[in-house]
C-alpha cells in the first residue's frame, strides 16, 4: 500500500466494502451492472487523469473558512449566551483557544495520524509518514467523489483542519463553569490524538474512486487470467480502508466522527466531573439568549460548508446537501418549537434554536444521501425525541451536561446516523449508496438492501460510543489525576472569568 | 423636608415623572431594581430546566420634597402608578434633616 497513490477522502460510500462483505457486494454487483464479468476479459488496466477543477477549489476554500466561522464566533457565542455572565469568557477562551491549538498539532502530525497509511494499523489509525506535511506541497492531489476530478491536497488540509478543530470545542458545553483551563488543553490534546484523529481515519480512509476502480479492474483482469495472488492482493487494496468504512456504513459529513463523538466524550466528561455547584438549587439561567441567537445562526450559515463542503466539489450532490441543510434543520427547529409549546406551555426562543441545530446534527451525516422530503422527516423526529430527553430525561436524572451536548449532538448524531441508512434508499427519495467498482470508471448507484444499511450504522454508532465513550473515559481520569480537572468550589463560585481568565466580559 | 422613597412598575416611570413635574417636583433620582411583595414571581424554563423568579424588576424613585409639597407628591405618586393590580409598589415618607447644592452650597429648602 505504501507506493500506491492511496489518498483520503470522505465516507460518502458503503460500497468499496468488497471484500470484507463479498455477498452483499456481489448482489450489488449483478445488480447494477450484470455484463461486468464477460466485459472483463477484455478490459485493459484502468487509466486516469487526474484534473483539478477550479471550481471546486473555490467552493471548498470558501467550504474550509465558512466552518471556520461555525467554531468562531458561531459555537463561542452560542455556548456563550448560554452560561452565566461570570463565565462567560471562560467558554470563548475554551473555545478559541481550543480552535487555534488544534490547528496546530492538525498540521504537524494530525493530518497524518487521521489521513495517511498506518501500516499494521492502518484499519485505526493513519502513520507518521506525513507528520510536518512531508511529501505534501501544491502539487500533491487527493481524490474526490468522480473518477478523474482531483483536488489539492493542501485544500483537503485545510478543509479537515477545520472538522478536527470543532469536534474537541463542542465537548467544553458539557462541562462548561467548572473545569480548569490547564487541565481542559491538555485534555483536548490527549483526546484529538488518541480518539479523532483515528475516529477520523477509520471512518474516511479510502482510496478514493480513481483507485478502486484502479484495482478492481486489476482484479478482474486477473480473475480473468487466473492469477490468483495478484486478483487477492488487489482484491486486498480494495479493502485497505477504515474499519468504520469497510464496514459499510454511511457519514456523509462527519455524523460519527464529529457529533456522535464529542456527544458521548462530552457526556463522559459531565459524569466525571461532576455536576455544578449549587446546581437544581441555584438559577443557571443563560446570560444572554441574544448571544445565542447569533451563535446558533452563524452555525447554521457555517454548516452549508461542514455538509455541502464535504461533498469536495461542487456539484449536484452539493445542491442536495445544501437543500437538506435548510430542509432538516427547519424541521427539526419547528418540531422542537411545537413539541415545547404543546408540553411546556410557551414557545422558548432558546427552544426553537435548539431544534436548529438538532436537525443541522441530524442531517450532517445524511446531508448528500438523504432527499429533501427524507431530511424533513429526519429533522421533524430529531428535533422531537431530543427536545424530550433534554426537557425530560436530562433533568430526571440530574444530569449536568451544562449546555447539552449529549442532548443535542450525541442523540442526534445517532437518530441522524441510523436515519442516514434508511433515507438513503432511493425509494425513500434518497440519493441512493455510491458504488465504484461494478463498472469500473463510473460512479452506480448499488441495490439498496435495509437489513445490510442499517446493520452498517449501527455497528458504526455502536462502536463509536464505545470507542469515544472508553477512551475519553480513560483520559479525563488520567488528567484528574494528574492537575486535576475542576476548578475549587470558590472559583466556581466567583465565577472562571476573573479567577481563571483575570477578567470580565462586562465592564459596564 | 422629606424623603418619599417609592418602588413602582418599570412602565409607569414616564408617566409619573410628568406628573411630578407638573406639581412643581424639580428633581428626583432613579434607580433600577428587584424586589418581591405581594406580587409574586414568575418562572423561566430553559430548556426544561425550571427556575422560580421571585425578585420582580422594579423603579424605585427617591425624591426629596419640602414639607409642604411631600402630600401632594405621595398623592400624585399614588394616583398615576396605580394599574389596581398586585404588584403597583409602595411609598415611604421619611424625614430629611439637611440638604446641600453642592455647586452654591446652599442649603436646606434653598437647596432643592
Amino acid at each position: 500500500m505504501n507506493n500506491l497513490m492511496k489518498r483520503s477522502g470522505l465516507a460518502a460510500l458503503g460500497a468499496s466494502a468488497f471484500a470484507a462483505l463479498p455477498v452483499w457486494a456481489q448482489e450489488a454487483t449483478t445488480e447494477a451492472a450484470p455484463a461486468v464479468t464477460d466485459a472483463a476479459a477484455a478490459l485493459a488496466p484502468y487509466v486516469y487523469e487526474r484534473v483539478v477543477d477550479k471550481g471546486d477549489v473555490a467552493w471548498m476554500s470558501i467550504s474550509t473558512v465558512l466552518v471556520l466561522l461555525m467554531i468562531v464566533p458561531g459555537l463561542a457565542l452560542f455556548y456563550g449566551g448560554l452560561v452565566r455572565t461570570k463565565n462567560m469568557l471562560s467558554v470563548l477562551t475554551q473555545v478559541f483557544a481550543i480552535t487555534a491549538i488544534v490547528c496546530l498539532i492538525w498540521v504537524t502530525y494530525g493530518y497524518s495520524l487521521a489521513f495517511s497509511y498506518g501500516g499494521s494499523m492502518d484499519s485505526y489509525v493513519g502513520g507518521l509518514s506525513k507528520m510536518f506535511l512531508a511529501g505534501v506541497d501544491a502539487t500533491t492531489l487527493v481524490p474526490t467523489f468522480t473518477n478523474g476530478i482531483w483536488l489539492p491536497e493542501y485544500t483537503f488540509i485545510a478543509f479537515q483542519m477545520t472538522f478536527a478543530c470543532i469536534t474537541p470545542a463542542l465537548i467544553v458545553g458539557a462541562f462548561a463553569e467548572r473545569i480548569k483551563f490547564g487541565s481542559l488543553m491538555v485534555f483536548i490534546v490527549l483526546w484529538v490524538t488518541f480518539i479523532y484523529f483515528p475516529m477520523a481515519h477509520m471512518v474516511w480512509w479510502w482510496g478514493g474512486p480513481d483507485f478502486l476502480a484502479e484495482q478492481q479492474t486489476a482484479r478482474l483482469i486477473a480473475e480473468a487470467a487466473g492469477d490468483t495472488a495478484a486478483a487477492e492482493a488487489a482484491a486486498a487494496n480494495l479493502a485497505a480502508n477504515g474499519l468504520i468504512w469497510n464496514m459499510g456504513a454511511l457519514d456523509f459529513a462527519g455524523g460519527t466522527v464529529v457529533h456522535i463523538n464529542a456527544g458521548i466524550a462530552g457526556l463522559v466528561g459531565c459524569l466525571v466531573l461532576g455536576r455544578r455547584v449549587g446546581y437544581g438549587k441555584d438559577s443557571m439561567a443563560p446570560h444572554s439568549l441574544t448571544m445565542t441567537m447569533i451563535g446558533a445562526a452563524l452555525l447554521w450559515v457555517g454548516w452549508f460548508g461542514f455538509n455541502a463542503g464535504s461533498n469536495f466539489e461542487s456539484n449536484s450532490i452539493t445542491s442536495l446537501a445544501i437543500l437538506n441543510t435548510f430542509a432538516a434543520t427547519a424541521a427539526a427547529g419547528v418540531a422542537w418549537m411545537f413539541a415545547e409549546w404543546l408540553l411546556k406551555g410557551k414557545p422558548s426562543l432558546l427552544g426553537l434554536l435548539s431544534g436548529v441545530v438538532t436537525g443541522l446534527v441530524a442531517v450532517t451525516p445524511a446531508a448528500g444521501f438523504a432527499g429533501p422530503m427524507g431530511s424533513i422527516v429526519l429533522g421533524l423526529f430529531a428535533g422531537v425525541v431530543c427536545f424530550l430527553f433534554v426537557a425530560y430525561a436530562k433533568n430526571a436524572l440530574k444530569m449536568d451536561d451544562s449546555l447539552d451536548v449529549f442532548g443535542i449532538h450525541g442523540m442526534a448524531g445517532i437518530i441522524g446516523a441510523l436515519g442516514t441508512g434508511i433515507l438513503v434508499n432511493p425509494a425513500l427519495g434518497g440519493a441512493g449508496i455510491p458504488d465504484y467498482t461494478s463498472v469500473p470508471g463510473t460512479l452506480q448507484v448499488a441495490a439498496y438492501d435495509f437489513a445490510f444499511m442499517f446493520t452498517a450504522q449501527a455497528k458504526a454508532v455502536i462502536f463509536t460510543i464505545l470507542f469515544s465513550g472508553i477512551g475519553s473515559f480513560i483520559l479525563y481520569k488520567l488528567v484528574d489525576l494528574v492537575m486535576g480537572l475542576r476548578v475549587k468550589e470558590e472559583i466556581e463560585r466567583e465565577g472562571l472569568d476573573v479567577a481563571e481568565h483575570g477578567e470580565r466580559a462586562y465592564n459596564m | 423636608m422629606k424623603l418619599i422613597i417609592a418602588a413602582i412598575k418599570p412602565f409607569k416611570l414616564e408617566e409619573v415623572r410628568q406628573a411630578l413635574t407638573e406639581i412643581g417636583v424639580r428633581g428626583m433620582m432613579v434607580t433600577e431594581i428587584k424586589g418581591f411583595g405581594g406580587q409574586s414571581g414568575h418562572t423561566e424554563i430553559y430548556r426544561g430546566a425550571e427556575y422560580a423568579v421571585n425578585f420582580v424588576p422594579k423603579v424605585r424613585l427617591e425624591i426629596v420634597v419640602a414639607d409642604g409639597l411631600a402630600d401632594a407628591v405621595v398623592d400624585t405618586i399614588a394616583k398615576t402608578a396605580k394599574t389596581d393590580k398586585i404588584g403597583d409598589g409602595k411609598i415611604f415618607v421619611l424625614d430629611v434633616q439637611h440638604a446641600m447644592r453642592v455647586r452654591t452650597g446652599e442649603t436646606d429648602d434653598d437647596a432643592l
